[in-house]
């Protein structure tokens, strides 16, 4: 239960920048994800933010006071590990009542708050186990349960769904969500999967090369992404990008995306993208905003055919990738609409959602 | 091993015929046994004959044309002749004792602390710090008594340990610390550095978390270094050797080699008697303790 603040904060591993200078308000009782490939400085962060690394420059400040030169153990924070770092040699009681204990917590109490985690995560039948003879979901549970007994002012995450497997994973995202839900604490969550960050997060934080590239709601991020790397880090499958060139037509502006395919820019985006007519530009589009061929009445809705390339189906949908000019891009349609590999087909995309890049800045214009 | 299977019922209610292990399988098991059977034979050897040659009477290890290898009856002797007429049970049995206790205490509390810091520590010079301890344990016994010699005596001008255990407790440790040192520091390199962080955040500081989460775990990696501290201090010959003349402060090792062979007589019986219960204490040790060697207690700490 505590703000975080992240004032200008550089970490240098030798001569090796992993964090340059990243600057971050997270609000009280706030879920924030911090998401980006390997080596982005997410864990980094995380890690400082803990006090397991010691700060190169900048500030972190927890609730009101500056902790940059506070121990881990002064801090009042709990992290779940991605390898969960249970006590072996303890049984997942000792292991859930270790802090506790180390506070010197009366009995009583200790066997409330461990039977009160145990009960919201239930595990309530393994405490007399040891770490070993759990699975990995299970594992996982006690760490979460050992944090949570704890009553920490903020729960930090290190990838901590990214040693199970697939259906446990999903399975365990709902389970912290709900666990936030009643358990209403400052929340630091780091992934590589920009799916958990979505589905958990009240905020995502996007880093690369020890920057933050974008901070929002995942919404924002979704529909407004304002760089190159955070419209193709976030959603999957990811955002087509397309080479095109802005050009004037019948007094507003369109894509020239092949010698055969123009399209119209909705009215309202004219200004912004006028000043880039005649520039190689990046046109990006969401393969959902590509759909098969619909009745339609807005005027960003533009129907244009290709060739199927090859087809996806999902069940839900049927992914269809198809050929414009030199790029494969996916689109995505209802399984009953779509053609036959090698036959044309007809598509309608939905030019109010597409993103103009400036491939030199890689900023979303 | 379908022998010990509970019996099976099929779907149709009756108990369905349990498959033998097929011959290839026996086969292999054989195999095995008998290729174990040379190393069982040249490591058990030297204690078997040890063994049979304490029981017997002086009168029938000297007498020629009997089998070596097997003995008439069992003779007490031997046994009785070291309890009577030499210090081997009053001194030799317990100076090596409380060298070996006092020793494998020092060693291991040291090589513990310095195993850590140099597993988990990061300070200027850690590697070459440890590639230097590695050195000093290679350095033969043989060469490093020479100038223990002389620490020994100029010590010895202060306070009077030449002839007595205090300068085997004291000279142990120069090879004990840094072996203990150097098999501790892989034994805390696996254990994972989560554990000792989350320790952090629950509470501990850096000594806590090495009293309450890192030691413990370490368990299998301590108990290997206590035994093999036991050991070599129990059978350590050269030191003792050197810096021990008296009678009475001898060890096992060299009361047996200088008290039990009188220039070239060799008093065969009380000799291997002496022998056989030096080398026992090892044996229960290590009879006890075996299971530390292989067993995995960090399992279930990380995926």
């Amino acid at each position: 239960m505590a703000e975080i603040q992240l004032r200008e904060l550089w970490k240098y591993y030798d001569d090796v920048a992993a964090v340059r200078g990243i600057d971050l308000d997270i609000q009280h009782n706030e879920f924030i994800a911090l998401v980006g490939p390997s080596g982005c400085g997410k864990t980094t962060t995380l890690r400082m933010i803990a006090g397991l690394e010691d700060i190169t420059a900048g500030d972190i400040v927890v609730g009101d006071r500056v902790v940059n030169e506070v121990a881990p153990k002064d801090r009042d924070i709990a992290m779940v590990f991605q390898n969960y770092a249970l006590y072996p040699h303890m049984s997942v009681f000792q292991n859930m009542s270790f802090g506790l204990r180390l506070r010197k917590t009366s009995k009583e109490e200790i066997n409330r708050r461990v039977n009160h985690a145990a009960d919201i995560l239930n595990i309530g039948e393994l405490l007399e186990r040891r770490p070993k003879q759990l699975s990995g979901g299970q594992r996982q549970r006690v760490a979460m349960g050992r944090a949570i007994v704890r009553d920490p002012q903020v729960f930090l995450f290190d990838e901590p769904l990214s040693n199970l497997d697939a259906k446990l994973r999903v399975q365990m995202r709902t389970e912290i969500k709900k666990i936030h839900q009643r358990v209403q604490t400052t929340v630091v969550y780091v992934t590589h999967d920009q799916v958990e960050a979505m589905t958990l997060a009240d905020r995502i934080v996007v880093m690369n090369n020890g920057v933050i590239e974008q901070v929002g709601t995942p919404e924002e991020m979704y529909d407004a992404p304002q760089t190159l790397f955070v419209a193709s880090f976030i959603g999957s499958p990811s955002m087509n990008f397309l080479p095109c060139e802005v050009e004037a037509q019948n007094g507003g502006l369109a894509i020239r995306l092949t010698d055969n395919l123009t399209l119209a820019v909705p009215a309202d985006r004219g200004d912004r993208y006028s000043p880039y007519i005649g520039k190689p530009m990046m046109f990006g589009i969401r393969p959902e905003h590509i759909t098969d061929k619909r009745p339609h009445t807005e005027p960003t809705h533009l129907d244009f055919t290709s060739d199927v390339v090859v087809l996806e189906p999902m069940g839900m949908d049927t992914m269809v990738f198809i050929n414009i000019g030199e790029t494969e891009i996916t689109t995505r349609s209802r399984p009953r609409a779509v053609s036959q590999v090698g036959q044309p087909m007809d598509f309608t995309i939905d030019m109010g959602h597409m993103q103009l890049i400036d491939p030199e800045s890689e900023k979303v214009l | 091993m379908s022998s010990n299977t509970t019996a099976i019922t099929g779907s149709d209610g009756r108990e369905l015929a349990l498959n033998k292990a097929p011959i290839w399988r026996q086969r292999k098991a054989a195999l095995n046994y008998i290729a174990l059977l040379p190393y069982v034979f040249f490591a058990l050897f030297p204690f078997y004959i040890m063994f049979i040659t304490s029981i017997k009477t002086d009168q029938e290890i000297n007498q020629l044309g009997e089998s070596p290898f097997w003995a008439t009856g069992i003779a007490t002797e031997n046994y009785i002749y070291l309890a009577t007429h030499t210090g081997f049970f009053e001194h030799w049995f317990v100076n090596t004792l409380i060298v070996t206790v006092a020793v494998t205490i020092i060693s291991v509390s040291v090589g513990t602390l310095a195993a850590y810091a140099l597993a988990r520590l990061r300070f200027r010079g850690v590697e070459i710090f440890g590639v230097s301890v590695f050195i000093t344990y290679l350095i033969p016994q043989t060469l490093l008594f020479i100038p223990l010699i002389d620490v020994i005596n100029t010590i010895d001008d202060y306070v009077p340990i030449r002839d007595t255990y205090w300068s085997l407790i004291l000279t142990y440790p120069t090879f004990l610390i840094p072996f203990v040192t150097w098999l501790l520091m892989g034994y805390f390199k696996t254990i994972p550095v989560e554990v000792e962080e989350c320790a952090y955040l629950d509470g501990c500081s850096r000594l806590g978390a090495l009293w309450r989460v890192v030691l413990p775990m370490a368990v299998p990696g301590i108990m290997c270094a206590i035994l093999f501290c036991i050991t070599l201090s129990w059978n350590e010959l050269l030191y003792s050797l050197v810096f021990i003349q008296d009678e009475t402060a001898k060890t096992i090792s060299v009361g047996v080699i200088t008290e039990l062979i009188r220039g070239d007589i060799y008093y065969w019986g009380s000799l291997m008697a002496a022998c056989f219960i030096g080398a026992l204490p090892i044996i229960i040790i290590y009879g006890f303790f075996m299971d530390y060697f292989t067993s995995g207690l960090t399992a279930g700490a990380i995926k």
